[in-house]
């Protein structure tokens, strides 16, 4: 395993997600969902898996398709409402990000089903939060998964919060991994800020849904440190003490502190690997700016792959 | 660019193919097959199709051993095997979630909703992602999905198993929304669905499964299934109906026939996209028009067959438009469905107020 390209993915999501946070300051883009501190658990899941195994994705990894070669810019488009920020799952193996919460869950089983069905040997791991878990498409995704046997991971993000709601308020367990019992799966919980302990259970969950032993739920403990998105202001229903607490935790720090002690990092290629990153990621703002808007031609294309004639009627038609 | 779906894909299986295969009727489990039930039409399309593509799949409830709940995929898993006639757990919204990820996959799923209302648990999935996958993907990843939806009333069904959801479907752009009125169309209507690259919602006439017969042909124009009909054709008012009113418009027009008014009958059958020519073209001619649908009348597909004809062809119209529709109400327990649901004299009494 290659703990510096595992550092250097988390180094670059961290370089994303700054960026993108400074693009939202600065009227560039609109809203948009932070996911600081969480780069332990999307950068360890992507080394987890093979290339062919597909990734179903919630908001808060809208950077996930960056770390398998959608360019920044192109994602970030997604947050100035810009349909050029679509693309080809296929290409990138990764669902585009669902808005409405656990509702990919049931896609990532039904993939991961066709794909046995056509004599395929591939993975899905669905991405979902601990709100996102009290949904019934969450159950109703995990009993089919069970009951198909179906090669999927549950990875869930249990930062603790969704949006103003903490995880008390969510659930009456202490740790979600406990519901696995429940549909017939093994469940863990593992530290979120771990990156090595998300990609052990990661690889452990997908090599036995590969061997034809079904799905597993794997919870990655954590914290949401940022605010829900860049529109909400947490003081309304928290304290700072207990989110300074966690943000000493966060995980890229700590990994640094290892693998500079294991003697594989200098302090100043640390430096030198953010400087890069986020070098990298101001470049892609750039070019974020100089991508032409969408035409409201493009409003109407992809809707149906065999649109009626006249098409599009409301647009054409609009009188 | 994938050259027969004409979308960018990286997919090795393209599920977005428009399928120009030759239909050929199979019939092989059919006593006679010159005079089928809708029901058994609806059995022997899904058959074809799982006999013509390794990618077709069925999803549903109790459609494997048992041959779901109106017998529609009676005999499938024994020829086919339950891996692709899957028998799904009693979660609509799951299993609908699934189809989406089969389609992903490159699969042709095809997935019964047990009756109208249980579409609702589902409509989540079917708004937020069957109708926009492909609009969301930029075109790469479609959804060449259908969803059947045995729908109405009238067969004196429990609380929620008689209801008429077709416009809610039609209001969702991303979906094309079809329904048959007899056996024929409905196989070669759903083996054209199957075949067709987006999400389809194919509302089956439920009353109608067992009490009207007819052949099956292989409909030569495809194409043409999206286009409405002239079931009867006549000169002097238009009663534009769909799938379960059909047959009690044809009961109204024989009463209209005795009175010596000709009444021509267009069954709509693809209730989106609308075929707004058929629909015109028929109307300029006899210079009258009635719509009739069970489903409730406000934002009902007559009211936007009225708003066409009031915007196209309004000068010739010598009458107006008139809509005999369910009431706004809850579909009534099933003593009082009778009152309810549309019958011929209704029709008759529209007719004559059209024709004033
Ligand atoms: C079906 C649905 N209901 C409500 C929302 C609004 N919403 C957006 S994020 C969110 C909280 C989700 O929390 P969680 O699943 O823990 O994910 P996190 O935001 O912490 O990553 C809510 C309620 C939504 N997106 N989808
Ligand atoms: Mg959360």
């Amino acid at each position: 395993m290659d703990r510096l390209r595992l550092w250097k993915m988390m180094v670059q999501l961290r370089a994303y997600d700054e960026r993108a946070t400074l693009l939202q300051r600065q009227g560039r883009i609109g809203a948009y969902p932070t996911f600081w501190g969480e780069e332990a658990i999307q950068a360890a899941t992507v080394l987890a898996v093979r290339d062919t195994d597909w990734l179903f994705l919630s908001y808060r990894q809208n950077a996930v398709p960056v770390l398998r070669g959608l360019p920044p810019e192109q994602a970030w488009a997604y947050f100035r409402g810009d349909p050029h920020s679509f693309f080809d799952p296929s290409q990138f193996g990764c669902a585009p990000q669902c808005v409405p919460l656990s509702t990919h869950l049931p896609h990532a089983v039904g993939w991961a089903v066709g794909r046995r069905l056509q004599g395929g040997d591939e993975v899905a791991v669905a991405f979902f939060g601990d709100g996102a878990s009290s949904e019934g498409d969450a159950h109703e995704a995990m009993n089919l998964a069970s009951v198909f046997r179906a090669p999927v991971v549950f990875l869930c993000t249990n930062n603790q919060w969704a949006i103003s709601t903490p995880f008390s308020r969510q659930a009456a367990v202490d740790r979600l991994s406990a519901r696995a019992a429940g549909y017939g799966m093994p469940g863990v919980t593992v530290d979120g800020y771990d990156p090595l302990a998300v990609l052990g259970a990661v690889a452990e969950a997908v090599e036995r849904a590969r061997r034809g032993g079904g799905p597993s739920l794997v919870e990655a403990w954590c914290y949401r440190i940022g605010p829900h998105a860049t529109a909400d202001d947490p003081s309304l229903y928290r304290g700072e003490e207990e989110t300074a607490l966690w943000r000493q935790r966060e995980p890229i720090g700590r990994f640094e502190q290892l693998l500079v002690g294991d003697g594989l990092l200098s302090p100043q290629e640390v430096d030198a690997e953010h400087e890069r990153a986020s070098g990298a990621m101001r470049a892609a703002g750039h070019r974020l700016d100089s991508m032409p808007p969408p035409t409201g031609e493009e409003m109407t294309a992809h809707v149906l792959a065999v649109p009626p004639a006249p098409w599009p009627g409301n647009l054409l038609r609009r009188s | 660019m994938c050259s027969p779906c004409h979308r960018r894909h990286g997919r090795e299986i393209c599920s977005g193919v428009r399928d120009s295969r030759p239909m050929t009727t199979s019939s092989a489990r059919l006593d006679d097959a010159d005079t089928v039930t809708l029901v058994q039409a609806v059995d022997a399309a899904l058959e074809a199709e799982l006999a013509a593509d390794p990618r077709v799949v069925l999803l549903g409830e109790d459609i494997g051993r048992m041959g779901g709940v109106f017998r529609a995929t009676a005999g499938l898993e024994a020829r086919f095997g339950e891996t692709r006639v899957i028998d799904t757990p009693a979660c609509e919204a799951g299993f609908v979630g699934v189809a989406v990820g089969m389609c992903l996959a490159g699969l042709r799923p095809v997935v019964e909703l047990q009756f109208d209302s249980f579409s609702y648990p589902a409509f989540e999935q079917i708004v937020c992602h069957l109708a926009r996958y492909s609009w969301r993907t930029a075109g790469t990843a479609g959804m060449p999905a259908v969803l059947r939806v045995p729908y109405g009333g009238g067969t004196h069904a429990p609380e929620l198993h008689s209801d008429s959801p077709e416009a809610l479907f039609c209001h969702v752009p991303g979906l094309v929304v079809v329904t048959p009125s007899s056996p024929s169309d409905a196989y070669s209507m759903l083996r054209w669905a199957i075949r067709h690259p987006d999400p389809v919602i194919f509302m089956e006439p439920k009353r109608l499964y067992r009490s009207i017969r007819g052949t099956l042909l292989g409909d030569t124009d495809p194409e043409g299934l999206l286009r409405a009909r002239v079931i009867r054709p006549g000169t002097g008012v238009t009663i534009i109906s769909y799938g379960p009113s059909v047959p009690t418009c044809l009961e109204a027009a024989d009463v209209l026939g005795e009175q010596g008014v000709s009444a021509e009958i267009l069954d709509l059958r693809a209730l989106w996209p609308l075929d707004e020519e058929a629909i015109l073209a028929s109307v300029r001619r006899t210079r009258r028009c009635v719509v009739v649908h069970e489903a409730a009348r406000s934002c009902g597909i007559g009211a936007e067959v009225a708003a066409i004809v009031a915007q196209h062809a309004m000068f010739s119209l010598d009458g107006p438009v008139i809509r005999v529709a369910g009431l706004d109400v809850p579909f009534p327990m099933f003593m009082l469905e009778d009152l309810y649901l549309p019958n011929a004299g209704q029709i008759v009494v529209a007719v004559e107020e059209a024709l004033r």
